[in-house]
């Protein structure tokens, strides 16, 4: 029933499964695309997942209970209480313990015929190459533009297909890169937003069901492409609008001018990401993004003081309506045309919810001829956290 | 008149909409006059001298504009343009 080579060589005698497996994937064996031949494939497949979150959760616990031989996880983060809303493998108890803890147990719970291999740290140029060596597939489920191009590239470098997802809001997006037949990442993106221009998690937010969706769909992926059946989403973009419950697709073409995976690679070991996303690495103790700073300690202090500071809040109504510090709030997307409320020679405090937007308020105003204005750092969160925990985190 | 499908990341700029009707014969033309009618979308789509974003891909209904004229293809009525940027969930910074 194979429509294409199974990424994964037959193991034939080599492989044999349990009469506990039989029991276990009596639904599978029963289907002629699968049978016993194909889950001897999934027990002799290796696949990896980058990121243990939104997307990593639903397609850990799948493809697990499908009876992937092999899962490795990437991930340094520990469970935060805000990611329970969308993060299903973790659960109000892991709060606080390392995110790939947390999944081990969990897949193994699920199918403890599963080998599951850690590895808690942080992906980086220094050691992917190392990492995806063994596996067959490598699923990216991360969060950032840097990451990804890394597992792109890495990808693209070891000849190993690249299960692409990516989520926002109510939108999702998903493919298979796989340089070897079709388009890589880079084909279709070739370069990041720079930084500060696409809404990140604070300001975007994301339905917390929706990864589950599109997680789901890479798992699906995965699996076809371990058993050589159906047609994988290389060369596809799908496009899946949650909210219109539609689905779309978009044609990829390879780009035979790709740095990484055209005629004439450019890029033949893996790059400063960080540097290609245009995130600057050097911050003075004053200064980050450009414009000054002041701590949470810092400002408690003085205000305690009874100095003469305007604290601004440029977040939106609905955060403001969450969690806030009874300050004056002027909506970023305002500021401009509300300039006229402040008085250009007054010493100015902006905060937003973590620090990103309020310094794009500094620099707004400093090119308003504002002198005295600083940028909170870290925002309402590092106030919650620092100065008064009565202020909701969120 | 061709219709432009709006990505969820810049719906704000366009009042909250998902289509937009435009005017134009061509992409660029519609995607400029799209820009035109909702000016806080011009950054977002164009570079400081005009052109096109590279993290940002525009499709004449399934097929990606820089494989077919460019900002010069021929787009007609009901025809469906459809932006689609770079996300990456997650992550601030």
């Amino acid at each position: 029933m194979q429509t294409r080579q199974p990424l994964v060589e037959s193991p034939n005698g080599a492989l044999e499964l349990s009469n506990e497996e039989i029991a276990r994937y009596s639904r599978h064996l029963i289907m002629p695309e699968v049978a016993l031949e194909g889950q001897k494939l999934l027990k002799a497949a290796k696949i990896l997942t980058v990121g243990t979150g939104g997307l990593g959760s639903p397609l850990a616990l799948y493809l697990a209970a499908a009876g992937v031989g092999t899962i490795g996880i990437v991930d340094f983060d520990v469970v935060d209480e805000s990611n329970l809303q969308r993060q299903i493998i973790h659960t109000t108890s892991d709060v606080g313990r390392p995110k790939v803890q947390s999944a081990y147990e969990k897949i193994k719970d699920i199918n403890p015929n599963v080998e599951v291999r850690v590895h808690e740290e942080a992906l980086t140029s220094e050691n992917a190459l190392e990492i995806f060596e063994a596996y067959d597939v490598i699923v990216d489920g991360t969060d950032n533009f840097p990451t990804r191009y890394l597992v792109n590239d890495a990808c693209v470098l070891l000849g190993k297909p690249n299960v692409y997802g990516s989520i926002f809001r109510f939108e999702g997006q998903a493919s298979v890169f796989y340089a070897k037949e079709g388009p890589c990442y880079r084909c279709l993106y070739p370069e990041p937003p720079p930084p500060g221009l696409v809404p990140s998690c604070a300001e975007g937010g994301v339905l917390g069901i929706l990864p589950g969706a599109i997680g789901t769909i890479q798992a699906t992926e995965t699996a076809k492409l371990i058993l050589g059946i159906g047609e994988p989403l290389i060369g596809r973009l799908l496009l899946y609008d949650a909210l219109g419950m539609r689905f779309r697709e978009m044609k990829l073409r390879k780009d035979p001018n790709c740095p990484v995976c055209g005629e004439n690679p450019t890029v033949t070991e893996l790059i400063d990401y960080q540097e290609f996303c245009g995130i600057p690495q050097a911050v003075t103790a004053e200064q980050e993004n450009g414009v000054p700073e002041i701590t949470v300690g810092e400002l408690k202090t003085r205000l305690d003081k009874g100095e003469d500071i305007n604290v601004l809040d440029v977040r939106e109504p609905h955060e403001y309506e969450v969690a806030n510090i009874g300050v004056k709030l002027i909506p970023l997307g305002e500021l401009p045309q509300r300039l006229a409320e402040l008085d250009q020679d007054e010493y100015f405090v902006v905060h937003c919810k973590t620090g990103g937007r309020s310094a794009k308020a500094v620099k707004l105003l400093q090119d308003a001829g504002f002198l005295n204005v600083y940028n909170v750092k870290g925002g309402i969160t590092a106030w919650s956290e620092e100065i008064d925990p009565s202020v909701p985190k969120y | 008149m061709p219709k432009v499908k709006i990505p969820t990341p810049l719906r704000q700029y366009t009042g909250g909409s998902s289509e937009v009707v435009v005017g134009g014969a061509t992409a660029g033309e519609a995607l400029g006059n799209l820009a035109s009618e909702h000016p806080d979308l011009k950054q977002h789509l164009y570079t400081g001298d005009g052109k096109l974003r590279s993290f940002v891909n525009v499709y004449k209904g399934n097929e990606d504009i820089r494989y077919l004229e460019g900002q010069d293809t021929e787009v007609a009525d009901g025809d469906e343009i459809s932006i689609v940027p770079s996300i990456a969930g997650g992550r601030c910074r």
